[in-house]
């Protein structure tokens, strides 16, 4: 007993403050992108070919990222011969729609927060069940990070479920593997309306670097037709983008 | 320890293209055995090089595998003109050394040599499953990753069936009786991990057999790799099991330098170890705080919980990314580390290390923590051996064996980190070897952060040699990781094998739970912590 004590003495408090104040985030952190298409030499398609999932088209007026296909591995930025493509270590990230994803010089997020009517419903209490669709278990543990102590998900009153039918929506990670569609339907089917559907990580937005295999659907959208209610893209997004993302949901985050 | 970039690493044995001895076949290696090839982790050998032996020889010599001179680390086919040709890579613990022999297979079935050497009933089940080569005599032909058949041209995609999401429907092993019931779980789980199905065929609270299906999670990267290396390439590798990204990518950049004769900058083996090492104790220590949560220990549960993430954290500051994504290129790394930055790293790392030992040591001290540890899921030596199971697993009972130990690549060629064994082959040993581990790569990392060799970090990467085979293996946190490549006439992959040490360990999982509670079965299994993605990739 004595020795438990002593251990919590010694560990001390780690919540962090957020939403009261923002986290410092590791400086080589690739987040919310900057493009400067001024910058763009006339022809120069570097980033365009560097990127491993065709996050990046390039029109008459300057390059296009999709932040949805992006795996934030930074590639481009290093091709990039006129630095017009830089990640900054800024964590927020989380769209409402999938067009708010695509971007030609920084990200307009608009509005995060969900209808009055849901929010009413899920904004002091908020159960979700996560289902794994061959996410390969990155997305997942910066999921569960967000329960420990470090986070503390539990005081804003978002909690993990064991089951879909005491869930109030479902969060997805992975590209939904054939193998797991008849699961994530069913899931989907369980948890009783009104519902949330929350897409985290590049694979369940866009199928991330398995975008076109046949073995997988390609994202959560293109297996089971369900409106999504939040984006959040990373390969896997940092726990604050996630955490700013529900918590932008809900109406609750920083002022 | 601190060395200057002039000095020829080839020297000291890491480069692979500067040694006349590259790929020839050692006189040892004649023994006892057929003739096969021998070379050493992280080297490629012309495929002139590999002996084709007759099936008969080649099976001899994966049944003889195990009695002391090698375990089976891959065995897979190739399409060839005609037919197949089957590889097997051996890896010998006793000399070092790596063994491969191949044999023409003509016939879409051969003898099975699973009921003589069990530990290639997986990669049998996976010829069966990929190329429809039917093993005789296999005991237990079940799908392993539920997915369609090749193509024998690499391009063509899979035909695909509306039956395909029906995993948990297929069980193939039952036991029947009166009192005999079934428990299933999964694939969509209680907790927030990755899909796998389980089934407890029980007589009252006793498990008899758990029957695990696997392959919810295929993503056909297995298939995909081949003909590569393309852009996805870096992608796949990263993601094959997300948790063990440093693992995995060092596996395949080791291959890679070994196919195009690459010298790594000593700088760079160094920082590569410092993420290799960091990867492990994170998850280490955050199975250690998971296994404190499954019996109901809540201060070590949470304590765990937050360090683990602060030894994530000092991963995102050497790369930006928790999870190392970004860090490891062929020919190097990709990140460079500033003095100010090590000195950071290095006063994490003390200060997380501290509070880690306080966390864990706690465990050993609370005797209703050590009563449900121990004498739970019992492994034996003989049946980790039978199996060849790797990593905590495998060192816990009792098996003396570590890549970075036995077959030594990269940094740990320099700086020997001692390997961590128990005896007791329960869930209290894969505890315990986990936290020798986390207290010697804590003190492995010390060194390599205090006496980082100078120079670049990252030399480019030579295109691949045509023709050539090369075999790579790095213990990962969970154990061995095994990439093997061949090289086509032009230099690309004509076949990629990928065996994640989870593919080894899960049918270990299986055999601890016989004859225990089912309600140990979260405990069993957290404290096996395999991969799901790595297993079905």
């Amino acid at each position: 007993m004595f020795k438990e004590l002593f251990a919590r003495a010694r560990q001390g408090h780690h919540t962090i403050p957020y939403p009261r104040s923002l986290p410092v985030l590791p400086d080589r952190l690739r987040a919310a992108p900057e493009l400067d298409p001024a910058r763009c030499p006339a022809d120069c398609r570097a980033c365009v070919e560097t990127c491993p999932t065709a996050a990046i088209l390039r029109d008459a007026t300057g390059p296009i990222l999709d932040l949805g296909r992006c795996l934030f591995c930074g590639d481009c930025a290093a091709a990039c011969p006129a630095n017009a493509l830089r990640f900054t270590p800024d964590h927020r990230l989380a769209t409402r729609s999938r067009e708010a994803l695509v971007l030609r010089d920084r990200q307009h997020r608009g509005d995060l927060r969900l209808e009055a009517a849901r929010r009413r419903l899920f904004g002091r209490s908020l159960k979700l069940r996560q289902v794994s669709a061959a996410g390969c278990n990155a997305c997942e543990a910066d999921l569960n990070v967000l329960t420990t102590i470090g986070f503390d998900l539990g005081r804003f009153g978002i909690q993990f479920v064991a089951s879909p039918r005491h869930a109030d929506g479902i969060v997805v990670t992975g590209p939904v593997s054939e193998n797991m569609k008849l699961a994530l339907e069913k899931t989907y089917a369980a948890v009783p309306a009104p519902k949330l559907v929350i897409a985290v990580g590049a694979c369940a937005i866009a199928g991330g670097p398995f975008a076109g295999h046949a073995e997988v659907r390609g994202g959560v959208s293109a297996a089971i037709p369900v409106p999504i209610d939040l984006f959040v893209p990373g390969c896997p997004p940092h726990p604050m983008t996630i955490l700013d993302g529900l918590l932008g949901l809900l109406g609750r985050g920083p002022r | 320890m601190t060395r200057s970039d002039e000095q020829d690493p080839g020297r000291d044995g890491n480069d692979p293209g500067a040694l006349g001895g590259e790929g020839r076949v050692d006189p040892r290696a004649h023994e006892p055995g057929p003739a096969l090839a021998a070379f050493r982790n992280g080297r490629s050998l012309a495929l002139e090089e590999i002996p084709v032996l007759s099936l008969e020889e080649l099976r001899n010599a994966v049944i003889q595998a195990p009695n002391g001179h090698g375990r089976v680390s891959a065995l897979f086919a190739v399409p060839a003109a005609d037919g197949f040709t089957l590889y097997a890579v051996l890896s010998c613990e006793a000399d070092g050394l790596i063994r491969v022999g191949r044999a023409a297979l003509a016939e879409p079935s051969f003898p099975s040599m699973t009921p003589e050497c069990p530990q290639v009933h997986l990669f049998e089940r996976v010829l069966a499953e990929r190329w429809g080569l039917v093993p005789e005599q296999h005991p237990w032909l079940k799908p392993v990753r539920f997915a369609p058949p090749w193509s024998r041209e690499p391009d063509l995609d899979p035909p695909l069936s509306a039956e395909r999401s029906a995993i948990a429907l297929e069980h193939p092993y039952r036991i029947d009786g009166s009192s005999v019931h079934e428990v299933a779980v999964g694939p969509v789980h209680a907790g927030v991990i990755e899909p796998g199905h389980f089934r407890f065929q029980c007589h009252g609270e006793l498990v008899m057999h758990l029957e695990i299906s696997l392959g919810y999670q295929h993503r056909g990267i297995d298939r995909a790799l081949a003909g590569g290396p393309a852009p996805r390439t870096i992608p796949y590798v990263e993601t094959l099991a997300g948790d063990t990204t440093i693992g995995h990518t060092l596996a395949h950049c080791e291959l890679v330098e070994a196919l195009s004769a690459t010298r790594v900058p000593p700088r760079a083996l160094s920082i590569r170890a410092i993420a290799l090492e960091l990867e492990r104790l994170a998850n280490h220590v955050g199975d250690l705080g998971a296994l404190a949560g499954d019996v109901g220990y809540l201060p070590t549960a949470s304590f765990c919980g937050r360090l683990r993430g602060d030894l994530l954290n000092l991963s995102a500051a050497l790369c930006g990314s928790r999870f190392g994504r970004g860090l490891v290129r062929p020919g190097g790394v990709a990140f460079d580390l500033e003095p100010e930055r090590v000195e950071r790293i290095a006063k994490g790392l003390e200060a997380t290390l501290g509070d880690v030992g306080s966390a864990v040591t706690l465990l050993w001290e609370s005797p209703s923590v050590m009563e449900r540890f121990e004498n739970t899921g019992v492994l034996t030596p003989d049946t980790a051996d039978a199996l060849g199971l790797v990593g905590v697993v495998a060192r816990a009972a009792g098996l003396d064996r570590d890549v970075r130990h036995d077959f030594p690549a990269g940094m740990y060629r320099l700086a020997q980190i001692p390997t961590s064994v128990a005896r007791t082959g329960d869930v209290f040993a894969r505890a315990y070897v986990r936290w020798l581990e986390v207290q010697r790569s804590g003190r492995f990392l010390h060194e390599q952060l205090r006496a980082l060799p100078a120079g670049p970090v990252r030399r480019p990467a030579a295109e691949l040699r045509p023709g050539r085979l090369a075999v790579s293996l790095v213990e990962g946190w969970r154990g061995e990781i095994c990439h093997v490549a061949i090289t086509d006439a032009q230099g690309r992959f004509a076949a990629y094998e990928v065996v994640d040490p989870s593919f080894h360990n899960w049918t270990g999982l299986a055999l601890a739970l016989r004859d225990q509670a089912i309600s140990d079965f979260p405990l069993c299994n957290k404290s096996f912590n395999l991969s799901y993605c790595g297993h079905d990739l």
